[in-house]
């Protein structure tokens, strides 16, 4: 393991030296970095370009001058870790350790949200194979996966934040709009839960009704202007959530369970109370974190007590529940805020077409990840768009791969009920080969990033490299350069290492 | 669902399948089986359509954008004609007949509207399209070519080849294709959409290379492969006579579905700037643009994502439709109709 390992990074490393050697080779040919002084009538011209020429080592040629860069990169096995300077003479990596966090925020959201949900639809199509749902989501999984991103991106700024705004001013949902959603949503729920007639019918009906029950309501109260879920709304959204899980883990079948995972849920509204005042004054940001850990481990502490001769499924449960149970809080408590923000800092326009974050905004921990919300939703929903449709299809052509094994048969064969055949021997499985294709759609979003960044104005890497490789600013352009590959080789790394973890079959040591 | 099936239904499908592929060879089969999948073939319509549409109405441009070389096309307006704005800039295409908007089916002056100084949106589109197509083909082409031969090599010889070329393929595949395209297209995004492709080529073969080196690796240890070199063929003809024809398959899927994402490479190049460089067009290049007015001049916006759009969707349903035909495990589905003609088969023999 420790031989693969050395190897491996061995092999990454010169990986490493290959390609950013061409990157800068290729980087250095594309143009000149002081044509606009060379031009420029300026007095003092002249003495800049001689400045900038022996500041960036113009002088020496490029494959040279890479090993003075590299030397610099180097520089960190003897304390001296340095990326060169920029064209206006900053240094790259304070502009690079500003830039990251806020790239990192949007791929990470961005491709976790788009793997749970894609491979959710992927399963339910997969389940519901050559069904008119699965036509429609191959279809529309099809359609995304041809959108150009920067299209997506100036659509979403259109109609997602400036239609959106401007609804917001007379939030009352119009009857073609509250018609329409509705019969979407039947069609989708009665799409994804299927059976025979009579249960599609009834299915679609409930769907609908409910869903236009919904919008009627949202848009009578005034609710989008002044959101919240109150303690009885959490309450049932818990209870809710209580048998969904236990149905997927365990089925609620199982009475030990069920009524364990129904005990927490009941928990929900105690701790609603609890944690108001806990959360209103001076809430500090690394308690979040904290909360979220002690909420899993009482859940799951719960599960493992009561849960008697199912213990280890019993605590799980357990612990999804309270996770959601808690996260419902923390939801209603940020939209308790919103009303806040929505006049006093965004002025009634609270989606935002630009930029990452309002500029010197002081506020609590509330009105902050508002803020951070209002500005993420657009483009992460952009980059989840395109890349959404991957999983779908991955996670559909994996499951229905599995479930034609022979080991499906065979749990199938010995009297499994179809539940536990799905969830605990074919979606495990169906998993492993999935784990390839996140590490090369992690680099592949950071690409998406670089066109997203540039439609939102973020302050990210992709804008430093678009600024950059436009200057010919070389050091700039490394510094992306090397950050996008070494998350692209250790992400790789990594997968490799989770498939032979998971898969038996493969080992690393050879 | 499929997997309920009994043993007499198991029976009837295979007996269905051999009916259905007795007496034809491999190429006929896939045929066979692309043909009856019918959104790769209303795609592969629509795409044949698109490009003798695009191709004619804008007529040809070769060289590059400061020594042009035009065959015309047969629509009135060039790239470099500006007339007159009329109808403030609109879209003159009126798909509606008489009855439902009072005004005639027409295509009129200007059918996609004009830009903010008079050009001929339809010119400009056509030509954004007919780049878009050739930096496909030619990108597909490139690719194709440099990742079978190297994957081929590498998974036929194996040994301290194969980890060279492997290595250096993960050297390409390192840095993500818009950093690298973004590099080239600056420095050679003048030299016109030809040129760009075909070093954008260069760059994108890497993932059609991995899949062939994983054919070969399979294949090399068949009884076939033995055979042939028992009766004293080459290394080159085992390899481009007896395991690549076996190894198109993979070929041909990942080259289509790599086309498509060549369309969004080339265009998403374009829109930040890297790619195609004015006074040549492109559709990413317009989008970019044009995206700012979009409230005011939707139409600008709309028609280049339309083409890039169909051209990529139809691409990649076309790649999924050859899939679904060299995958010999691929079933088809099976309906109740299939199903009583198989039985009433079975009874009769």
């Amino acid at each position: 393991m420790v031989a693969y390992l050395a190897r491996r990074i061995g092999a990454m490393l010169l990986i490493l030296f290959g390609a950013t050697f061409i990157i800068y080779v290729l980087t250095a040919f594309s143009g000149d970095p002081l044509a606009d002084l060379r031009i420029s009538t300026d007095e003092n011209a002249a003495y800049l370009l001689e400045q900038y020429s022996k500041d960036l080592q113009l002088d020496i040629p490029p494959p040279i001058r890479y090993f003075l860069w590299l030397e610099g990169v180097l520089g960190f096995l003897w304390g001296d870790f340095t990326l060169g300077i920029n064209l206006d003479g900053a240094p790259v990596l304070t502009a690079l350790s500003l830039a990251l966090p806020i790239s990192i925020r949007l791929v990470i959201t961005a491709t976790i949200l788009s793997i749970i949900i894609g491979i959710s639809i992927g399963i339910v199509t997969a389940l519901r194979q050559y069904s008119r749902f699965d036509y429609s989501v191959t279809f529309v999984a099809f359609l995304f996966y041809s959108l150009p991103i920067f299209w997506v991106a100036v659509l979403l700024k259109q109609y997602g934040a400036i239609g959106f705004n401007d609804f917001l001013e007379f939030p009352e949902i119009s009857t073609e709009w509250l018609t329409g959603l509705s019969l979407v949503s039947g069609i989708f729920w009665a799409g994804i839960l299927g059976g025979d007639k009579k249960r599609i019918a009834i299915t679609f009906l409930v769907a609908t009704g409910s869903t236009a029950a919904t919008l009627v309501y949202i848009s009578q109260s005034g609710w989008l202007l002044e959101p919240s879920l109150g303690p009885v709304l959490i309450s049932l959204m818990a209870v809710a959530a209580a048998f969904g899980i236990t149905q997927l883990s365990t089925g609620i079948s199982n009475r030990r369970v069920t009524a364990v995972s129904l005990g927490v849920s009941l928990l929900t509204p105690v701790f609603y109370f609890l944690m108001q005042p806990v959360f209103s004054t001076g809430f500090e940001g690394w308690l979040m974190p904290v909360l979220a850990i002690a909420t899993v481990a009482v859940g799951a502490f719960i599960g493992f007590a009561f849960g008697g001769d199912d213990r280890r499924p019993a605590a799980r449960t357990a612990a999804i529940v309270a996770f959601i149970g808690a996260g419902l809080i923390v939801l209603d408590r940020f939209m308790q805020n919103w009303n806040e923000y929505m006049y006093d800092i965004a002025y009634g326009r609270p989606i935002r077409t630009v930029g990452d974050s309002t500029l010197e905004l002081q506020a609590d921990y509330w009105i902050t990840g508002i803020d951070g919300f209002v500005h993420l939703i657009l483009p992460t929903s952009a980059l989840m768009l395109v890349s959404l449709a991957g999983y779908v299809r991955y996670s559909r052509a994996s499951l229905l791969e599995v479930l034609n094994q022979d080991y499906i048969r065979t749990a199938r064969a010995k009297g499994l009920n179809e539940r536990t055949v799905i969830m605990r021997h074919a979606f495990r499985n169906s998993l492993i080969p999935l784990t390839t294709i996140m590490a090369f759609d992690f680099a592949g979003v950071l690409g998406g990033a670089i066109i997203t960044e540039q439609v939102f104005a973020w302050r990210g890497m992709g804008t430093i490299f678009n600024q950059a490789l436009q200057r010919v600013d070389l050091n700039g352009v490394m510094g992306v350069v090397l950050v996008t590959s070494i998350t692209a080789l250790t992400f790789n790394l990594i997968a490799d290492l989770i498939y032979s973890a998971l898969d038996p079959r493969i080992r690393v040591t050879k | 669902m499929a997997d309920n099936n009994n043993l007499e239904a198991q029976g009837s499908e295979e007996l269905l399948e051999q009916r259905e592929t007795a007496g034809l060879s491999q190429s006929q089969i896939v045929l066979r089986r692309f043909v009856r999948h019918r959104a790769a073939m209303i795609s592969l319509i629509v795409l044949l359509t698109i490009i003798l549409f695009v191709f004619t109405a804008g007529g040809i441009q070769l060289g590059t954008a400061d020594a042009p070389f035009r065959i015309p096309g047969w629509w009135q307006w060039g790239l470099d004609d500006i007339p007159e704005i009329t109808n403030f800039g609109e879209p003159t295409l009126d798909v509606f007949p008489a009855f439902v908007d009072g005004t005639g089916v027409g295509i009129g002056l200007h059918p996609f509207g004009q830009d903010a100084i008079g050009k001929d949106y339809f010119a400009l589109v056509m030509r954004g399209a007919q780049q878009s197509i050739t930096v496909m083909f030619v990108i597909g082409i490139v690719a194709a070519i440099i990742g079978t031969v190297l994957g081929a090599i590498s998974g036929f010889f194996g040994k301290w080849v194969d980890q060279l070329i492997m290595r250096f393929t993960d050297l390409i595949i390192t840095v993500p294709a818009l950093i690298v395209g973004a590099v080239i297209g600056v420095q050679i995004g003048n030299l016109g959409v030809f040129v760009l492709a075909l070093f954008l080529g260069l760059f994108t073969w890497t993932g059609l290379a991995r899949l062939v080196r994983g054919e070969f690796l399979s294949l090399r240890e068949r009884e076939f492969v033995d055979a042939a070199r028992v009766a004293g063929a080459s290394n080159r003809r085992i390899i481009f006579k007896h395991i690549l024809p076996n190894a198109m398959g993979v070929v041909i899927v990942s080259v289509s579905l790599l086309m498509s994402s060549a369309i969004l490479l080339e265009t998403g190049l374009s829109f930040l700037g890297f790619g195609v460089m004015p006074p040549d067009t492109s559709l990413g290049l317009l989008i970019s643009q044009n995206q700012d007015s979009f409230s005011i001049y939707p139409w600008l916006f709309w028609w280049p994502g339309l083409f890039i759009v169909t051209i990529a969707l139809c691409v990649n349903f076309i790649g999924d439709g050859l899939r679904d035909a060299f995958d010999p495990r691929q079933k088809r589905r099976i309906t109740r109709k299939d199903r009583i003609a198989a039985k009433t088969a079975k009874k009769a023999a």
